[in-house]
């Protein structure tokens, strides 16, 4: 299975030799990879759906615990289900709606990258896994939004859904992290049995806090929706796709699947269905006032998300199979109108829907379609929205004793859905014929075929919805809801839910009769958008950059000596304090050497002394090379052999290598100010007197046992070799050894490097670097 | 400034050469039991060498190696790289020493032997690339004078 | 001897620092020099010094007699030393380049000039 999933990745990988050799029909051949796992997930079903689950375990970094495993009840059922195949027809959609479009290989393998990613965030149990499918989705929905690359608010948009979803992504890795320290695994299926325990732990209101601004920001909740409507600059199979049916839905998926472990407390009931009532609330004013077609349907869907969202929070078993069949409602009737209007805005050459009208006479087909899932978003009988929309309807209802107001926003965010249904179907197709910028024409049958098949779902199961019982139980019960007893039907009699319905039928046929005049009433409040979140986020991004500029100017401001000071300064407070706050200790002095070491020593630093002294270059170096012997005489006196003679040739090649470069350039100057100089001895003073500080410090503690014992026991019986420091380079930590070769070599090529370009440079004599020389 | 040298130079560095090269052999053959080894060696090595190309100039050195700094380097790498092959082959860990004994001469021969020769290699390739390298700048400059 | 030394290692760290500080680029490498000796001579100081007992296994024997000197340590510095001078020849390459360049040692005007 995990393999099957993983072949999307391999299948975006091929798009592009399949797109050469098929053209535009590599779409079509392309989706038969969803449909095949579709078809893997139906035979699987019955057993799913009847409780069991399964279970697919393949280690992938065992060492951290993290497995590629997939958990597959109910919920993930479902949505796997939901993705693969939506997934299967928007390919199908594509084939025709990108036809032509220079770009198509690129856009297969992003979207089938993404399919991947997507099925691997619903199926996975390991939570470090679902965080990297997580991220991976935000990052093919930023390529897919930003897929018209050359239009600057497209990049605008897709920058901005990144941001927001990243930002999100970070928060949900941090409560990720807390829950797995809490309940003690990283496994769902395991953390999922342990809600006491978790919803006991002290870390529980960060951690919860944490989730929740990871999946808000995905699923477009206030005060993060505004990313969702922006995000429509993509094509419409990527809107239909991942913006309304699979993407944003993550969050409600991650919600839903950590309810059994983290649901049931009051801080999570409150924030859930207040922050979706209001979402859905927002999103109903928002779409009013909008003529796009794409964003109209995007404010609704983040209505959708909203209420998906709150029938969490309100969490009754009655809210939970609300939540099921509102979901699946709703990703196919969202599907269908994405569709529909990606088949509109192709045929008429406008995205506006003011601009377009009668057009049910020349798209009968699309206007069939479009009627149809519109019922279904507008919650009328006989379609399963109605049928969701009751259930939610109810379980508000019965649910919560501050109810009141969320249901009156609910109510809000209902009719208001209706509306925007009405609007979606209605001015389109009927009225008089607009004047459009292109010849509306039906659309071609790859096109249909997916929105047919989506809304056709919709109305089957709005008229039947007694066969959905099996699927909503197996998944309901995914949910922590013991003992559910489902029975959809589509009449449930006359009663409060009802009644709120036919209520918002009224108000939704009013608003759309009054459309224009509401958009009117609402255009006032424009100058509020000020205020918003968006608006919150532009300040942010902008006083980001502001800050990154000023803290560049003043820390990296070009001049080595101040990032060198700098670095200091940091090095000096920080070592300071661990040596003198956190680990004060005695700083004893030993004097118990012979007189000649006190002499090789004192030569040793009054020859680096020198060296800072001299005024001529001659004399510094030599100096630099007495304190070099100097330290050669310490490693023969102190037991080193191989350092000595090393430091020696060292020496030797260094005084060749200075005397080839430095005579070449002007003598020392006096460049500095005093102040400079007592600055900068200041800064060294200190440095020196530290580091004096540091190693006394650290000889007058217990000196722990030394590491390499071993390897002077081990140097002849293991490694056959007499000299210990050479057995250790060469085998011991010949890696290491290795390691350094690949430096040298570094430096080697970074000379040759230099050398070629000082060849290029002298056979091109227009280079202004080569001046006529005067020394 | 680097010309061809003094006759006491030229003829210092023609003798000493040999010696020291030999004497960088000894070095990193013996490394192992005594002081030496691959970075002392290539260092000697590279020490000889430059002595040569001050005496003799650029183009003498580079006619007598035959081959550029650069490629000693590479080839250093390489060898440092092959010798964890034979671990590998035997299915141990990386880089653990592999012994064998040559039957005539009674010498051993092991994969770290093969590493040291590949240090010695990339010190002497980098040293010389760098010394080279100035002194090429310095006798571009100091044609342009 | 170590706290002796531990003295002499700071003063080499001030100076190594002070010549960094300063303006002429030619300094900067010498303040290079100075840094990497310093910080080489720390830890081979900080392992603990050792008289006349250099970390060899007699002939015929499979493990020296008494303490020695730790190895450890010598060897981490055996390889510094090598790279701190193929860093330095790198350095000196630099230099080398950019006074061609420029025509100036001054940090301060190499960074107004842009080439």
């Amino acid at each position: 299975m995990q393999l099957m999933v993983l072949a999307g990745l391999g299948l975006a990988l091929m798009a592009p030799w399949l797109h050469r050799r098929l053209g535009e029909r590599s779409a079509l051949v392309m989706a038969a990879w969803p449909l095949a796992l579709a078809g893997w997930l139906a035979f699987q079903g019955p057993g799913i759906l009847a409780g069991d689950t399964l279970l697919l375990e393949w280690r992938w970094v065992p060492a951290l615990d993290i497995t590629l495993t997939f958990y597959i009840d109910g919920l993930a059922w479902l949505f796997a289900m939901l993705i693969s195949l939506i997934g299967a027809m928007v390919l199908v959609y594509t084939s025709e709606y990108l036809k032509g479009e220079r770009d198509l290989p690129r856009f297969l393998v992003i979207i089938s990258a993404f399919m991947t990613s997507m099925l691997g965030l619903v199926l996975a149990d390991n939570l470090v896994t679902l965080f990297v499918f997580w991220e991976l989705t935000s990052i093919t929905s930023y390529l897919l939004i930003g897929f018209h690359h050359q239009d600057p608010a497209a990049r605008r948009s897709a920058q901005q859904g990144l941001f927001v979803t990243v930002g999100g992504g970070l928060a949900l890795l941090a409560g990720l992290v807390m829950l797995a320290q809490a309940g003690d695994s990283w496994s769902l299926a395991v953390l999922i049995q342990r809600g006491e325990q978790l919803v006991g732990h002290e870390l529980y209101t960060p951690m919860l806090i944490c989730v929740l601004i990871g999946a808000f920001t995905k699923s477009a909740q206030f005060p993060f929706h505004f990313w969702l409507p922006n995000a429509m600059a993509a094509p419409t199979p990527v809107s239909a796709y991942l913006h309304s049916a699979t993407m944003v839905k993550a969050g409600v998926y991650l919600l839903a699947r950590l309810h059994p472990a983290l649901g049931d407390t009051t801080l999570w009931e409150m924030t859930l269905s207040l922050v979706g009532a209001v979402t859905m609330a927002t999103a109903a004013l928002l779409a009013i006032r909008e003529t796009h077609i794409k964003k109209l349907l995007a404010y609704s869907t983040v209505m959708a998300l909203g209420a998906l969202t709150m029938l969490l929070g309100i969490g009754t078993p009655g809210a939970m199979v609300a939540f099921v069949v509102f979901l699946l409602a709703h990703s196919l009737y969202k599907g269908a109108l994405f569709m529909v209007a990606g088949i509109l805005d192709h045929a008429t050459g406008t995205k506006d829907v003011t601009a377009m009208g009668g057009l049910r006479r020349v798209m009968p087909w699309t206007a069939g379609i479009a009627c149809v899932a519109a019922l279904s978003l507008a919650g009328l009988p006989p379609l399963l929205g109605f049928v969701g929309k009751e259930l939610m309807l109810a379980s508000l209802l019965e649910a919560l004793p501050y109810g009141g107001l969320v249901l009156a926003l609910a109510f809000l965010g209902a009719f208001l859905t209706l509306a925007v249904a009405g609007i979606v179907a209605l001015k389109p197709f009927f009225g008089s014929l607009g004047d459009t910028p292109a010849t509306p024409h039906e659309a071609p049958w790859a096109m249909l075929i997916g929105p047919a098949l989506l809304a056709g779902l919709s109305l089957v199961c709005g008229l039947l919805p007694g066969k959905l019982d099996g699927l909503v139980t197996g998944v309901v019960s995914g949910l922590g809801v013991s003992d559910p007893n489902v029975h959809l039907a589509l009449w449930h009699g006359v009663n409060p839910a009802l009644l709120l319905s036919l209520a918002s039928l009224l108000l939704g046929t009013l608003v759309v009769r009054y459309w224009d005049r509401a958009r009117g009433v609402l255009a006032r409040f424009d100058r509020l958008a000020a205020f918003g979140p968006e608006q919150g986020y532009e300040r942010l991004m902008a006083g980001m950059v502001h800050l990154a500029s000023w803290q560049t100017r003043w820390l990296q401001n070009g001049q080595v000596r101040h990032y060198l000071a700098m670095t200091l300064l940091t090095l000096m407070a920080l070592v300071g304090h661990a040596l003198f706050i956190r680990h004060p200790g005695p700083l004893a002095f030993h004097v118990d050497a012979y007189f000649h070491e006190v002499v090789v020593a004192g030569l040793m630093a009054a020859a680096a002394l020198t060296a800072c002294l001299m005024r001529s270059r001659l004399a510094a170096v030599a100096a630099v090379g007495i304190m070099g012997f100097c330290i050669a005489m310490l490693f023969v006196l102190f037991s080193a052999p191989d350092l000595a003679i090393t430091q020696l040739l060292v020496e030797t090649l260094t005084v060749v290598l200075l005397v080839l470069v430095l005579f070449r350039l002007p003598r020392f100057t006096r460049l500095s100010t005093p102040l400079e100089r007592c600055r900068d001895l200041l800064v060294a003073g200190s440095f020196g007197l530290l580091m004096t500080l540091f190693m006394l410090g650290v000889l007058s503690a217990d000196a722990l046992p030394r590491i390499s014992d071993y390897m002077v026991a081990n140097s002849q019986p293991l490694g056959q070799g007499h000299n210990i420091v050479n057995v250790i380079l060469v085998d011991f930590r010949a890696l290491d050894t290795l390691g350094e070769m690949f430096v040298l070599a570094l430096a080697a090529i970074g000379v040759q490097a230099m050398l070629r370009f000082h060849a290029d440079e002298q056979s091109d004599p227009a280079t202004p670097g080569r001046r006529p020389d005067d020394g | 400034m680097v010309r061809s040298g003094t006759l006491i130079l030229s003829v210092a560095a023609r003798l000493l050469l040999p010696l020291q090269l030999l004497f960088s052999v000894f070095l990193l053959l013996r490394g192992h039991d005594e002081p030496g080894g691959g970075f002392i060696a290539g260092l000697v090595a590279a020490g000889a060498f430059a002595l040569y190309f001050f005496a003799y100039g650029q183009y003498a050195l580079n006619a007598m190696l035959k081959v550029s700094p650069r490629d000693l380097v590479a080839v250093g790498l390489l060898i440092g790289l092959i010798s964890t092959l034979p671990a590998w082959l035997a299915g141990e860990a990386f880089f653990t020493a592999q012994w064998w004994s040559l039957p005539v001469i009674g010498i051993k021969v092991s994969t770290p032997l093969f590493f040291d020769i590949g240090v010695y290699l990339a010190v002497v390739g980098s040293v010389l690339t760098a010394i080279t390298a100035l002194a090429d700048t310095a006798q571009a400059s100091d044609a342009s004078n | 001897m170590e706290s002796i030394l531990a003295v002499a290692i700071g003063v080499i760290f001030a100076s190594s620092i002070y010549m960094m500080l300063r303006r002429s680029i030619v300094k900067l490498v010498i303040g290079l020099m100075l840094l990497s000796n310093a910080a080489n001579l720390l830890i081979f100081t900080m392992a603990g010094l050792t008289r006349g007992a250099p970390p060899l296994v007699p002939e015929g024997q499979v493990a020296p007699p008494g303490a020695v000197a730790d190895p450890l340590p010598q060897a981490l510095v055996l390889t510094a030393i090598v790279i701190a001078f193929g860093v330095l020849s790198f350095a000196v390459v630099l230099v080398r380049r950019a006074w061609e360049i420029v025509r100036t040692d001054d940090l301060n005007r190499m960074k107004d000039i842009d080439t």
